[in-house]
């Protein structure tokens, strides 16, 4: 950027510049205003730095014991569920909604997974492609109330939620199938819990599934047309109509991903807990917007990278650990994720100022 | 000489108002034609019912001739018939190449364009850069840079260019300077020359009657849903045309519409 060298230039240039008014001036921002620039540009730098500050900090305080393969991947353990549902939630709240029904569409589908296979007598593979039909249709059913009937997104996931729950309860009868009947009959539903060592570094496949899910979503957004409709949609749906996006279409769409992505996840909370149990996931929905919110995306739509909810759901993957193997209490760990939340709100606010 | 853009008869109504009452308008090729008329005369019905943004309930529009039926604004885009809106219809988050090329994006050729729908950025930002070169927009360090950081001249300008790129038969321009200063009108006036020159004809619906008599090779007065007459502003006044408007007098015979 030549911003100082333009400064510097003859006084003559900037009168007549005065005249030519509708041109794209430079001017001069001071620090503030290039950070906040910067920031603009790349939303996901704050938590990014964050997580790089907090990784630091830890393994300073926690040595070796912290600073390890085994330590760092068993983070990434702890955190795929929660990623794999938050990079869904990013989806959604990119279009300027929330999806309050995540964590019991992806417990509907293991349960769909599990029930189809055990009741049923279904080969594995189908009942899992139930699971993940299932999830897709609630998603798109979701994204249908929204973009159709004009039903605000809180509101729909919020009583899709209870529903969703509810049937879960019901058709699973509370009941849990064993991690044990799991492994002998079906080890496919397993699948996302196998495990690999590289290099004292342990990884699963779900941990491999959400790095891959991430990487796959920020291309899709950033790359692809059907990406920038998703911005668009978020930004401004008015505007993208008139730009010629089918905002109804994106909409639902994104619903329906978001959908699939839970099931998947639900697939992956079968492999991380061994069971199958309709009670498990309670806190999803809250957990992965939390991810969101730290990782810089805008709850208002059109703004933040889903590379920036990868960093926010570790970055709770971290202070978790960090300070549970520093032996405080659980507690130290919501406040802080607390004062995260309102933080990077904060910054998503200033980021929004930028007039001239 | 055939209208290149010719509206016969058209009715539209909402309920018991008639907001266009058998209504006639004509688009002659290369011109200005400014559509002035007071609030609620039904301007804003008139452009909707040409640019496909409101299905008329009766009556034909035709283009270079050719009756057309567009049901939505993008069966009259891809005809070549771009609108300006007062709202600008852009994304402030994003940046000027993806506004300008929101809903037609442009894919990359082969493997990655075909089965990964990567979009062609380079391609993208070469047109745009070269449509607002074009139009003497540019002193832009950088195209990428957000809707949201322009003024809002710039946004006009870049909003203009973007008609100007895919427009290739008619530009709607609605209100284009009425969120403007002086200055940054007066630049968007020039623009507007700049677009003519091209031999693109515009629509140009506004209030502002300095701009309008500034631009315009004829003017369109619309007054209770229909076409009162039609004025050269070379040959009558400002005050002229607003006395039209209101109903204080009555056009001229050879200038008033059938």
């Amino acid at each position: 950027m030549s911003e100082t060298t333009q400064s510097s230039d003859s006084y003559e240039s900037a009168a007549n510049r005065a005249e030519r008014v509708a041109e794209f001036e430079q001017h001069n921002r001071g620090f503030v205003g290039r950070l906040q620039h910067i920031l603009h540009l790349n939303p996901s730098f704050v938590p990014l730095i964050v997580l790089l500050g907090s990784i630091l900090m830890f393994g300073l305080l926690l040595g070796s014991k912290f600073f390890s393969p085994f330590a760092l991947t068993l983070i990434l353990q702890q955190v795929q569920i929660v990623g794999i549902v938050a990079a869904a939630q990013s989806l959604v709240i990119l279009t300027a909604g929330i999806d309050l029904s995540v964590g019991a569409i992806m417990v509907f589908s293991s349960v769909v997974m599990g029930q189809f296979t055990f009741r049923y007598g279904l080969p594995p593979t189908i009942a899992i492609a139930c699971g993940l039909a299932v999830g897709t249709a609630i998603g798109a059913l979701n994204g249908w109330l929204v973009a159709r009937v004009k039903l605000p997104p809180f509101i729909v996931t919020l009583g899709m939620w209870q529903i969703v729950l509810a049937t879960n309860f019901l058709y699973s009868a509370n009941e849990t199938i064993r991690s044990q009947d799991i492994e002998a009959q079906a080890p496919l539903l397993q699948l996302f819990g196998a495990k690999f060592d590289v290099g004292g570094a342990v990884l699963t496949v779900g941990v491999v599934f959400m790095l891959i899910l991430v990487f796959v979503l920020a291309y899709v957004l950033k790359h692809t047309a059907w990406g920038r409709h998703v911005y668009a949609v978020g930004d401004d749906p008015e505007a993208a109509e008139l730009s010629g996006v089918n905002v109804k279409r994106t909409l639902i769409q994104v619903y329906a991903l978001a959908g699939l992505i839970c099931a998947f996840a639900g697939w992956a909370l079968i492999g991380r807990i061994g069971s199958v149990s309709p009670t498990s996931g309670q806190l999803a929905n809250i957990e992965s917007i939390t991810a969101v919110v730290i990782g810089g995306i805008s709850l208002f739509g059109g703004r933040g990278s889903i590379l920036g909810t990868l960093f926010g759901a570790l970055i709770v993957g971290v202070f978790t650990l960090g300070l549970r193997l520093m032996g405080a209490d659980a507690q130290w760990t919501y406040l802080l994720i607390g004062l995260l939340i309102i933080a990077a709100v904060a910054v998503d606010q200033w980021i929004r100022k930028v007039s001239g | 000489m055939e209208p290149i853009l010719k509206g016969r008869n058209l009715v539209k109504r909402y309920g018991r108002v008639t907001a266009l009452d058998h209504c006639d308008f004509d688009l002659m090729p290369g011109e200005i034609l400014a559509v002035i008329g007071d609030n609620g005369a039904g301007k804003s019905s008139l452009i909707k019912a040409v640019s496909g943004a409101v299905i008329p309930d009766e009556g034909e529009v035709f283009l270079n001739g050719e009756k057309v039926s567009f049901s939505s604004p993008m069966d009259a885009r891809d005809a070549g018939i771009e609108t300006v809106y007062q709202t600008l219809a852009m994304s402030p988050a994003l940046s000027i190449t993806d506004n300008m090329f929101m809903g037609r994006e442009i894919r990359k050729s082969g493997f990655m364009g075909k089965w990964l729908r990567q979009l062609d950025r380079a391609a993208m930002e070469k047109f745009a850069r070269d449509k607002l070169n074009d139009l003497g927009l540019m002193t832009i360090q950088n195209i990428n840079q957000a809707v949201e950081t322009l003024s809002g001249g710039q946004r006009q300008g870049v909003a203009v260019a973007r008609a100007a790129a895919f427009g290739s038969k008619v530009i709607i321009l609605d209100e284009p300077t009425a969120a403007l200063g002086v200055k940054e009108s007066r630049k968007v006036l020039e623009l507007i020359q700049d677009v003519k020159s091209r031999g693109i004809p515009i629509i140009l619906i506004s209030h502002n009657m300095p701009h309008v008599f500034e631009v315009a090779d004829r003017i369109h007065v619309h007054r209770l849903g229909r076409r009162l007459c039609v004025i050269d502003p070379k040959k009558h006044t400002m005050s002229d045309a607003v006395a039209l408007m209101t109903g204080a007098k009555e056009p001229d015979a050879q200038d008033a519409a059938a």
